[in-house]
């Protein structure tokens, strides 16, 4: 997507994370640094800490002890908060307005100037324009994957965040999202996205990661590697 | 972007989605229209009783159907969790409070006015004289009512039998809210009505109270 | 353990002195008779079951913004000790109102609001009955906890007023009225008792409240392992 080059790339770093659910542990002391550009998949299995990790980082859950930190490659504010993208298990739009309403509305609350411009963009982009203005229960699991993309990708974020982003994709919406992801990638986006298994989308990732039980036990960036992580985790 | 034009673009998107189904408020006011005949099975509906019990009816009629009207305010944000996408975008969460109660108040006070002429002719209370006064106090303890609502709906979709719950944590929280408009109200509907400040008085305290207790501690509401 | 016990004991004497006085020391009442006596029973735990309440709101808030679990122990210690006084309170007034009114409720202006309050704290304890995750229940019932508080004085005033409008008999006057000075300083002795055993039972609460909680931790461990 040719907007989202930005001169400042972001990047993100857990520190000493903690999450617990009354006695239960969802997160222990996870210490992770993704740096500005990177593509990290994270995989593990269902209650390793996956969503609980993407959470915490797209600021909507509260560690219990710990703290993520943002760097950009433009010095300056340590207290700067990096543009953030999240896209999770549920679409996070409105069944009852059209794709163009949610995105306009989304659009207008995170004070994009020229909404509809945009807007119609990034329909464009995602592939909707012809049911831009159907509403958003008629669609299939594939569209209202698009238009959480699109949701997620309106205010050109700098940190893309993605849990499990495949899931109910057929191999076409697959393609297509991995070949979204590969330019965004190119154009300097940092991800962290969590995965399971190999896929068209894990293509796109520089690094896995595995969670389990909470806690990171293997990091790899070369091939081979990678590839153990996702299989394995597959299971 | 500022608090003010994120509550006005969620307050539009609260107003479309309603009056795209008109399912809250269609249920509402028939609610109330029954509640409204119901209780005339429960005296005898001459015109002085009325004058005496009338304001007591309304007010509670309102109260349960408010409680009612309140359940999927924050439920509906759970379907897709479409409240984390809000969340994330607006800079100040109060906005989004602050856009779910303003359209709450507005909802109820357009099935209050429709009740209105209903209970009027039902009961034989002439309304018009006292029109003003009366659409005072329904303003104002409407909003008490959405403030308050507002915010334990927040609370009470996150627990086990929400339905049962929300009424349950609601109603007496709003006994000012209740004691005070019913008094000014029955002093409207009075064979010489008259104004009770007072009682508007302790209501507009009840919604400037809340508001301010909402405002301080709303994103906590929020927090996941 | 030693402590509970002095404390206990400390209590028990308070009682039983301020027992001695309001049957002994105060003065009988020409009007009522022995039957007033209640007052000294039944005002203390009206104010005791309020300071139980603050101290209730004041965890509250501290929960919110601190988020340490002994903030919610507390909190959910005072609101059931408050509880059990408002329910004192609200036994005593009728038992008091049959012999003297003739009727059992009069819809005095205190003791209505008293009865609210009843309503708002069982609501609170309702409310943290039906939320499971500790962390969840703890924060949303502190914030109902503080809604719930701040409606307090909105509650006693605007029922206080409505009685204005529709004058009922009230019960045992106001605090002071018509009181005789003797009367009066018992009435503010027997606060002392009251005020001491709400702090035994709030402790006693709190402690298990915290080995619950740290029961709680150990079992949802192990079950994890």
């Amino acid at each position: 997507m040719k907007n989202a080059a930005d001169p400042a790339t972001a990047g993100i770093r857990f520190e000493h994370i903690e999450k617990r659910y009354g006695g239960l542990f969802a997160l222990r002391r996870v210490s992770l640094e993704v740096g500005a550009g990177e593509c990290v998949a994270l995989a593990g299995r269902n209650g390793s800490g996956k969503t609980t990790l993407l959470r915490i980082a797209a600021q909507l859950v509260r560690p219990s002890a710990g703290s993520v930190k943002f760097s950009s490659n433009v010095a300056g504010d340590p207290s700067w908060k990096p543009r953030l993208g999240y896209v999770a298990h549920a679409t996070m739009v409105y069944d009852e307005l059209t794709a163009e309403e949610n995105l306009v509305l989304f659009a207008r609350l995170e004070g994009i100037a020229n909404a509809r411009e945009i807007v119609t963009a990034l329909l464009r982009e995602v592939g909707l324009m012809e049911r831009r203005s159907s509403l958003v229960r008629t669609f299939s699991r594939g569209m209202r994957q698009r238009v959480a993309i699109a949701r997620a990708l309106l205010e050109r974020p700098q940190i893309f965040l993605l849990d499990e982003p495949g899931t109910g994709l057929d191999p076409e919406g697959l393609a297509w999202l991995a070949g979204h992801l590969q330019s965004l990638r190119e154009a300097g986006c940092t991800m962290l996205m969590s995965l399971h298994g190999e896929s068209a989308i894990s293509e796109v990732a520089t690094r896995a990661v595995r969670l389990d039980a909470g806690a990171v036990v293997a990091d790899a960036s070369d091939g081979a590697g990678m590839r153990s992580i996702l299989t394995f985790a597959g299971a | 972007m500022s608090l003010l034009s994120n509550t006005g673009v969620l307050l539009g998107k609260e107003l479309r989605t309603e009056f795209r189904s008109r399912e809250l408020l269609t249920t509402t006011v028939i609610f109330i229209l029954m509640v409204v005949v119901l209780f005339s099975f429960t005296f005898d509906p001459t015109s002085t009783d009325s004058r005496r019990f009338g304001a007591g009816l309304l007010w509670l009629a309102f109260l349960f159907a408010a409680s009612l009207m309140l359940q999927p305010c924050f439920l509906r944000e759970q379907t897709n969790d479409t409240l984390s996408a809000l969340r994330l975008a607006v800079s100040d969460p109060f906005a989004i409070l602050l856009a779910k109660l303003a359209a709450n108040t507005l909802f109820l006070l357009v099935t209050e006015l429709l009740m209105l002429p209903v209970f009027s002719v039902l009961y034989n209370v002439p309304v018009l004289p006292v029109l003003g006064r009366l659409l005072l106090v329904f303003f104002l303890g409407s909003l008490g009512v959405s403030i308050a609502g507002t915010a334990l709906s927040a609370i009470s979709a996150q627990a086990r039998m929400r339905e049962l719950l929300l009424p349950l944590l609601l109603l007496p929280l709003l006994t000012p809210v209740l004691v005070a408009s019913t008094q000014v109200t029955a002093g409207l509907l009075d064979v010489a009505p008259f104004m009770q400040w007072k009682g508007i008085g302790f209501v507009a305290t009840f919604d400037v109270v809340f508001l301010t207790a909402l405002w301080l501690f709303g994103e906590y509401l929020l927090e996941e | 353990m030693k402590k509970q016990s002095a404390g206990a004991a400390i209590v028990v004497v308070l009682l039983a002195i301020a027992a001695y006085a309001a049957f002994f020391i105060a003065p009988t009442d020409s009007k009522q008779g022995v039957i007033y006596r209640i007052i000294f029973l039944h005002v203390p735990c009206a104010e005791t079951g309020l300071v139980a309440f603050f101290v209730c709101f004041v965890a509250n808030v501290a929960y919110v913004l601190k988020r340490n679990a002994k903030w919610d122990w507390l909190g959910v210690s005072a609101a059931e000790v408050g509880l059990v006084f408002t329910t004192a309170c609200l036994v005593t007034g009728p038992i008091w109102a049959k012999p003297v009114w003739g009727i059992w409720w009069t819809w005095d202006a205190r003791l209505t609001s008293t009865a609210v309050l009843w309503l708002l704290y069982v609501s609170y304890l309702m409310l943290r009955s039906l939320l499971e995750e500790p962390e969840r229940r703890a924060l949303l019932s502190a914030l109902f906890g503080i809604f719930a508080f701040i409606d307090v004085p909105l509650v006693f005033g605007s029922i206080r007023w409505w009685r204005t409008q529709h004058p009922q008999p009230v019960i045992m006057g106001g605090p002071g009225s018509g009181l005789d000075p003797t009367m009066l300083r018992v009435l503010l002795f027997c606060w002392v008792p009251m005020l001491a055993l709400m702090v035994l039972l709030m402790h006693s609460r709190y402690r298990l409240e915290a080995m619950r909680g740290d029961l709680e931790l150990v079992r949802r461990e192990a079950e994890a392992a």
